[in-house]
């Protein structure tokens, strides 16, 4: 399988990374040279193996639904690029 | 008294609880060696004024009771601490301030320890060479031009050049274990769960672990104490019985059965590696050790689930760096541009193929073909272990396929650096702890570590072993101190 330029800009736009068309064949020589070595996998048959989804073998445990932090507005803005007093400024959304 | 730099954690604790030396003249030694020492590139950020202030208070009122009582310590800059930047090696955290503290390092900072600075790695703990980080490549005080390995680079080479006395790291794949290999000193990758991952900058949330990395397994133990705990901030946070592991520390690992696998015995491995790891296994029997021939059969196949899991869950959390809340942004015609330009000047280029890669593993029609198949694999790479543990102990193998390598090397090369990790990544992919402790040096006089892989939270059985290999083995750092002019 290879992964075509239609694909990586595919791919680059789902992942919110802009590309231009040199840096597009420069990740598509990367990733196809990485999926080349990922396909290894298909060796194996796994139509009966159970998929592995958390490592630490416990239940989630429930909590409280209680507010641990308080007053903490100015701390969550303090790092924001851009604000506006309370707010978090981001480019126009709705013309 | 040797000159306070030189001596190990173990040392300095007895020393300043004998009030032998004080907070004080610890901190003054580390920050001159460390102002020396600038052409290493360790420190991201220094914390050397406010080290200083604390490291006196401490001893106007100094409390002995403490496991690292007023004992200045520098850290991975992959850990959020309140108030002090947190840059996770990534221009888009460059002016990133957090306004809470991890839960490993307030756990130092409640037995004494004062934070000297935060130490470079590889961009979001991406790499095996720290040569990905936005702040530039870290040398390796083993040799000029040398790389410390990665993503804890700027850890290990600070703690070998002795500017920290521990430090701690994170492994998600090798982090800790393959830059404790590269540059002769100890590293233990804790089992998931046993180290908190509230505040640590995430990277893969199934595989990271913190942990510590130390001169020699004694000052790991004590480390180790400290920063694990159970912590109800983070949802997989495992809430088991932790030993002490410094005081159970015992060098009497008679009749304990060490698995060799033979499917580490890899294709083109250097014959000193070979030599190394059969070095390990003499060692392992002088301590009284039995040596049991285990399989491991889908050890080949950890590296391709590895580069699926991995970058999916990185994809999945680095979606939060979108110029908003914080970090770098960069100006866009709209919003979708402004993300867009933001993450494209933010990220560096490993970093934006990893996330390519795990966006495309999980995107649409392509989910059960690889990330799916990937979930199983680690299922069956996992069950292997657990197979092996019904016959041993406890498993010996090499750390790292090579010694390190100069800058520069392998940086064209993705898939090769990758492979770095060969030994190191099935042991994230099942949960489990690994210690690597440094063993022997090539023909270059580079060092080599040996790992060993221990059951679920029997840290305390592998550090003991580590113990008593360590004694046997009787490495010794060949380091100059080239890099002080």
């Amino acid at each position: 399988m290879t992964i075509d330029l239609k694909t990586i800009k595919h791919i680059a736009r789902l992942s919110r990374i802009s590309v231009t068309d040199e840096k597009a064949k420069k990740l598509a020589v990367d990733l196809n040279s990485i999926f080349d070595f990922i396909e290894k996998l298909n060796e194996l048959k796994t139509d009966k193996i159970q998929p592995l989804t958390s490592i630490a073998e416990t239940t989630l445990k429930l909590r409280n639904d209680e507010i641990k932090s308080k007053n903490i507005r100015e701390e969550i803005i303090k790092n924001s690029p851009e604000k506006n007093e309370d707010y978090f400024v981001v480019p126009k959304v709705i013309e | 008294m040797s000159e306070i730099y030189k001596q190990t954690l173990s040392e300095l604790v007895n020393n300043i609880k004998n009030k032998k030396i004080s907070s004080e003249e610890i901190t003054k030694s580390y920050i001159a060696r460390s102002e020396k020492s600038k052409i290493l590139n360790t420190f991201v950020t220094s914390n050397f004024d406010e080290a200083l202030k604390q490291a006196k208070n401490f001893d106007k009122k100094p409390n002995f009771n403490l496991k690292l009582p007023g004992i200045p310590i520098a850290v991975k800059d992959l850990f959020c601490t309140k108030n002090v930047k947190t840059t996770a090696g990534s221009k888009i955290l460059n002016n990133f301030i957090p306004t809470y503290e991890s839960t490993v390092t307030q756990n130092m900072w409640n037995e004494g320890a004062i934070l000297l600075g935060k130490l470079n790695c590889d961009e979001f703990a991406m790499g095996s060479s720290n040569e990905t980080s936005y702040f530039g490549n870290v040398q390796s005080p083993v040799d000029e031009n040398l790389v410390p390995g990665g993503s804890s680079g700027g850890s290990a080479s600070a703690l070998a050049a002795k500017l920290t006395p521990v430090t701690i790291g994170t492994d998600t794949g090798g982090s800790i274990r393959q830059p404790a290999s590269f540059t002769g000193t100890v590293g233990l990758k804790p089992t998931y769960g046993s180290c908190s991952r509230y505040g640590i900058v995430a990277f893969a949330s199934s595989l990271d672990q913190a942990g510590p990395m130390s001169q020699n397994v004694k000052d790991c133990a004590l480390l180790h104490n400290v920063i694990s705990s159970y912590d109800e901030k983070d949802s997989t946070s495992i809430d088991f019985k932790r030993s002490n592991y410094s005081e159970q520390l015992s060098k009497n690992i008679k009749g304990k059965k060490i698995g060799i696998p033979k499917e580490y015995r890899v294709e083109g491995m250097p014959k000193e590696i070979e030599d190394l790891w059969q070095k390990g296994i003499n060692y392992a029997k002088d301590c009284g050790a039995e040596i049991v021939d285990i399989s491991l059969p889908h050890t080949t196949y950890a590296l391709p689930t590895y580069y699926i899991v991995a970058p999916a869950e990185a994809s999945s959390n680095l979606a939060r760096y979108d110029g908003v809340k914080y970090g770098f942004r960069s100006k866009g015609e709209n919003l979708i541009d402004m993300y867009e330009k933001t993450r494209s000047e933010g990220f560096g280029a490993e970093v934006q193929r990893r996330i390519m890669i795990g966006t495309y593993v999980l995107s649409s029609g392509y989910y059960d073909a690889y990330y799916l198949k990937a979930q199983k694999v680690r299922k069956l790479i996992k069950s292997d272990f657990d197979e092996a543990y019904k016959k041993v102990d406890a498993i010996l193998t090499p750390s790292t396929p090579s010694a390190a390598f100069k800058i520069g090397e392998k940086k064209d090369d993705p898939v090769s650096m990758y492979l770095n990790d060969i030994f190191t990544v099935p042991v994230n992919l099942a949960g489990l702890p690994g210690i690597s402790i440094p063993a022997g040096h090539d023909s270059k006089g580079y060092p080599l570590g040996l790992q060993i892989i221990g059951k679920a939270f029997d840290e305390q059985n592998i550090l003991d072993i580590a113990y008593a290999m360590e004694e046997k083995i009787n490495f010794k750092n060949k380091i100059t101190d080239w890099w002080i002019k």
